[in-house]
């Protein structure tokens, strides 16, 4: 409505403010491009003149089997996500629409995982996984992260709020139990996937403390504990390198991410998660 | 036959043996697993890939699959757990001083129980013996060297021409050290005297000190240390006042991984570091560096450190064979001297420094043979029964006496207190 | 026949959860009863001797001391820096888009890379904070390997790293706010101050319930970056309870003891989810 609203002196601050902070908030992902970019001793200083190369890269990707961890991290995060859509979508669906016996203490028990995560059990976790013979598997990494509590809280939502009317109708045309979540709710809730998927993405494929305990070869290991071999301070810091390796590891989630940017947010708005 | 069959896949290989009436020469091949570690920096994998390859070409009845599992801790870890899950590796180079934690585990076996032969026997004896140290406890010995280091002054010539200081004779003694560090620390902050690094290893710079003062760390049981001796809280009192009293070194704790760009960035004119990081420096340096022995108070020294060859327990008599004969190849003088050109670390035992291989090297590179002739003054690294908490004690009061929280004498005082408690029944 | 379908459904789900989340939780309280179990020595019941040597253990007290600290370092400016983002990239602003994508992207980076470059940003001398430091003529800060600073460092990285997760939910929240309240308020005369304090806060109050969960968790979970900045120390002044746990059971492979440190990270977990909702329910009305 006040499309052309003067800028006042206070919005100019502001204005400048939210830049400064969102530069401030960029300034390590610029240092790793800054850093990857250009040769060793540059690394430490900004010096604009200073000659590009892709060294970096190559020597990153010649010290690590990064070909491999893409696969493992790209098998890990699509089954957990698979898995996780399965599981939570049921879960909710039995939570939003069926009055059942031991409801309530169930849902209350399904909670407790948004408290009490994977990471928190790590110990007793790992004797589980060597008893069931996963201890250096990629499903090892993924089992303790199949249900999750946050997916079913929100997938539970967003299916109470679509009209009753709607399975009723379908109910009317002879559609199973399956077939109406199929049909009905799981088109309706779309943006809600979308949200909690792309979440569950970021989430896995940057997970680092559980899948380091239970891997144990290249066989196995994600990209996060892969690019740990760059991180440990014992083998002394050499941070272009580092910085190629990140910015290796980062990539296909960050252009995913640039891409679907506003479908993204949008989602977000959309699947009412507030 | 052979050469055709090389060009094949491992599987492939095996089947088509089958199909064609080979079998027996195929399941003679006895499969090993190894974990190794990297705590330095370099390409060492692909070095270690290389070796094992050509290992396998000259030995076609062993077959090796070498497996990098991070830094030493993880090494222990991996292997520690694949021998719970029960399918273990049949040896591994893991830290040297895991060693009393490896016995107690029951996992490793002695290599005095594994060799038979007089030439076997002699083979043990061929190594430097401060470099054995850690491998031997009880009359055994458990590890044979491989990935060794010590620590070693990494010195900056042009800071010391810069200061007045003769860049051909860096400081031999405590008192040298300090008074260099006054003339090489500059007022404005833009470059420190000295740094020791004390996070990641304290207690192993620690061990450097208190054995020059004179002191070592632990009983060679292993179930026994000496952190609240006196030389041992002075030799801490003489870190701490590098920084606080002699304000030639930065307070509070400097960081192990970052200490080598601040070196190579001229930000201090000295540090003590990793023998491993020689081939790094010395790639990286723009300017004039010199490598010397850590100073003495009461004599030189300085601890050794890295990985050990051990051969686990769960292993068949054909797998314990094969490898020795793996360990063996991989430690024979002139793979050694190889490997020591290669990565900077020690040539673990002196006919390697007669190969012509490390002879041109330390012609032409002088710097090599520090580590090798401050043998002489070396002890073990700390390793005793319960490792990990007694080394962490030890870290902890470094770190707390550097950072001011406690005075030397407490600090190394609790830590031995809790110490002993952990070790009582060891004894 | 609700009965069957509505267990027939959770049933999946609950099989995982079960496993990995209700049974490690009582097994964990179980070991924390029993001794450390080597090759040479057998786990045997113990009663609550662990739980003594607990209360003895001055890293354990440290540990706890400075993840409460942690906690309340980084949960309110996170949520308060995430409000101040949500409001600026809600309103007109030249080059919206890249502003909010700048705030974003710390979430979809791994703190394990990230903490990397921290490691720069804080290195003494040559490190970015230190050398624009020095143009203001500032002296050199140790900022890892000085107890008093460490853990500040590790906050100030933290709310970095999270500010921009939280501010997704806020945005979501203060887009479904109807327009005319604003407009109403704005006709009435009302400052934006005061109309953020009484209308949009109150109002985005059911969000910052479940930011706050979020928060809480992560302070107690997220342990990525000190495998790489500080492991802990100096002398564990930035040590947090997880990495303790990790450290006890994986370095020191005292599996009981770390049990037992786990169970006072479940208590608290606990007793700040029971907390959080018997205090904030009064405050929100949900909608």
């Amino acid at each position: 409505m006040n499309d052309v609203a003067r800028l006042t002196l206070l919005d100019r601050v502001e204005i400048s403010a939210a830049w400064l902070l969102g530069i401030i908030w960029l300034m390590p992902l610029l240092y790793a491009f800054w850093a990857g970019f250009h040769p060793p001793e540059y690394a430490t200083r900004l010096d604009l003149l200073a000659p590009l190369t892709l060294e970096n890269f190559a020597e990153a990707w010649s010290q690590a089997p990064f070909a491999r961890f893409y696969l493992n991290t790209f098998i890990l995060v699509t089954s957990i996500l698979i898995v996780q859509f399965i599981l939570c979508t049921l879960a909710a669906y039995a939570f939003a629409r069926f009055e059942f016996w031991g409801k309530d203490v169930a849902f209350v028990l399904v909670l407790v995982q948004l408290m009490i995560m994977p990471e928190v059990l790590i110990v007793e976790n790992y004797s589980t996984m060597s008893s069931l013979n996963l201890v250096d598997t990629i499903a090892g990494i993924g089992l303790p992260y199949m249900a999750s509590a946050f997916g079913i809280f929100l997938l539970r939502q967003t299916f109470k709020t679509i009209p009753k009317e709607l399975e009723d109708a379908a109910r009317i045309e002879g559609c199973s139990v399956l077939q109406i979540l199929w049909k009905v709710y799981v088109p309706l809730a779309r943006p809600t996937y979308l949200a909690y998927g792309l979440v569950s993405v970021s989430y896995h494929w940057n997970n680092f403390l559980w899948p380091l305990i239970i891997t144990n070869s290249v066989e196995t290991r994600p990209l996060t504990v892969g690019l740990a071999i760059f991180g440990a301070p014992e083998s002394g810091v050499d941070w272009s390198v580092i910085s190629a390796a990140t910015l290796l590891a980062v990539a296909p989630l960050l252009v995913a991410f640039l891409l679907f940017q506003r479908q993204f947010v949008q989602s977000f708005m959309q699947a009412g998660i507030k | 036959m052979l050469r055709t069959m090389k060009h094949l896949t491992g599987g492939v290989a095996m089947a088509a043996a089958l199909v064609l009436g080979l079998g027996g020469a195929a399941q003679a091949k006895t499969e090993l697993t190894m974990y190794y570690p990297v705590a330095v920096g370099g390409p060492l994998t692909k070095i270690v890939d290389g070796l094992v390859a050509d290992f396998e070409k000259e030995n076609q009845d062993i077959k090796v699959n070498a497996i990098y599992a991070g830094n030493y801790n993880d090494a222990r870890i991996k292997a520690l757990a694949a021998l719970k899950s029960g399918n273990p590796a049949q040896l591994s180079v893991m830290f040297s001083i895991d060693i009393y934690e490896l016995i107690e585990q029951g996992a490793i076996v002695a290599f005095d129980d594994i060799v038979e032969t007089a030439e076997e026997k002699a083979w043990l004896k061929k190594f430097y013996p401060a470099l054995m140290e850690n491998g031997i406890t009880q009359g055994k010995t458990w590890g044979i060297p491989f990935q060794r280091s010590t620590i070693v002054m990494y010195y900056n010539k042009d800071a010391f021409r810069d200061a007045g200081l003769d860049p051909d004779s860096p400081p031999a003694t405590w008192g040298d050290l300090v008074s260099a560090g006054k003339k090489l620390t500059k007022a404005d902050g833009s470059r420190w005297g000295m740094m020791i690094p004390s996070t990641g290893y304290p207690y192993w710079m620690f061990g450097a000190l208190t054995k020059q003062n004179g002191q070592t760390l632990m009983h060679g049981d292993g179930n026994k240390t000496y952190f609240d001796a006196p030389a041992t809280v002075e030799a801490l009192q003489f870190w701490k006042d590098l920084g606080n009293k002699y304000a030639v070194m930065p307070k509070g704790t400097i960081e192990w991984g970052t200490l080598r760009q601040n070196f190579l960035e001229g930000k201090t004119a000295i540090m003590w570091h990793s023998t491993g990081n020689l081939t790094t420096v010395k790639k990286k340096a723009k300017f004039d560096f010199g490598v010397a022995m850590l100073p003495a108070k009461k004599s030189r020294g300085t601890p050794t450190g890295g990985g050990n060859f051990y051969i686990f327990k769960k292993t068949s008599p054909a797998e314990r064979k094969a490898a020795l004969t793996f360990i063996r190849w991989m430690t024979a003088p002139e793979r050694t001297a190889l490997w020591s050109k290669q990565t900077g670390y020690i040539g673990t035992r002196p006919d390697a420094y007669q190969t012509t291989i490390l002879k041109d090297y330390v012609v032409e590179f002088p710097p090599a043979a520090v580590a090798r002739d401050q043998l002489d003054f070396a002890t073990a690294e700390l390793s005793t029964y319960q490792t990990g908490r007694v080394r962490k004690l030890l870290d902890d009061a470094i770190q707390a006496a550097l950072t001011g929280s406690k005075s030397p004498g407490d600090a190394l005082g609790s830590a031995q207190k809790q110490a002993d408690r952990l070790l009582k029944r060891y004894r | 026949m609700n009965h069957v379908y509505g267990w027939l459904l959770l049933l999946p789900a609950a099989v995982f959860l079960l496993a990995f989340t209700h049974y490690p939780t009582v097994a964990t309280l179980m070991q924390s009863f029993f001794s450390e179990s080597t090759a040479l020595r057998p786990s045997v019941f113990v009663g609550l001797e662990n739980y003594e040597l607990l209360a003895e253990d001055e890293i354990f007290w440290k540990v706890l001391n400075n993840n409460l600290w942690y906690a309340a370092g980084t949960i309110p400016t996170s949520i308060a820096i995430a409000i101040l983002m949500a409001i600026w990239v809600n309103r007109r602003l030249p080059g919206r888009g890249l502003v909010r994508m700048a705030y974003f992207t710390p979430t979809i980076l791994p703190m394990i890379a990230v903490a990397n470059i921290w490691l720069f940003f804080y290195t003494p001398e040559i490190g970015l904070f230190d050398q624009i430091g020095a143009v203001f003529g500032m002296p050199s800060q140790n900022w890892l390997g000085d107890p008093d600073l460490v853990l500040g460092s590790l906050i100030v990285m933290t709310i970095w790293k999270e500010a921009g997760f939280f501010m997704i939910f806020y945005l979501a929240a203060l887009q479904s706010l109807p327009p005319e309240l604003e407009e109403a308020a704005h006709l009435e005369g009302a400052g934006r101050w005061y109309f953020f304090w009484r209308v949009t806060f109150p109002l985005l109050m059911p969000t910052t319930l479940f930011v706050m969960i979020n928060a809480v968790i992560n302070s107690f979970k997220m342990v990525d970056h000190l495998f790489i900045l500080t492991k802990g120390g100096p002398d564990n002044a930035s040590s947090l309870l997880l990495y303790y746990i990790f450290e006890v059971a994986f370095s020191f492979f005292d599996e009981s003891y770390a049990a037992t440190l786990t169970v006072v990270l479940l208590v608290l977990l606990a007793v700040i989810a029971v907390g959080q909702f018997v205090l904030m329910d009064k405050r929100i009305h949900y909608r």
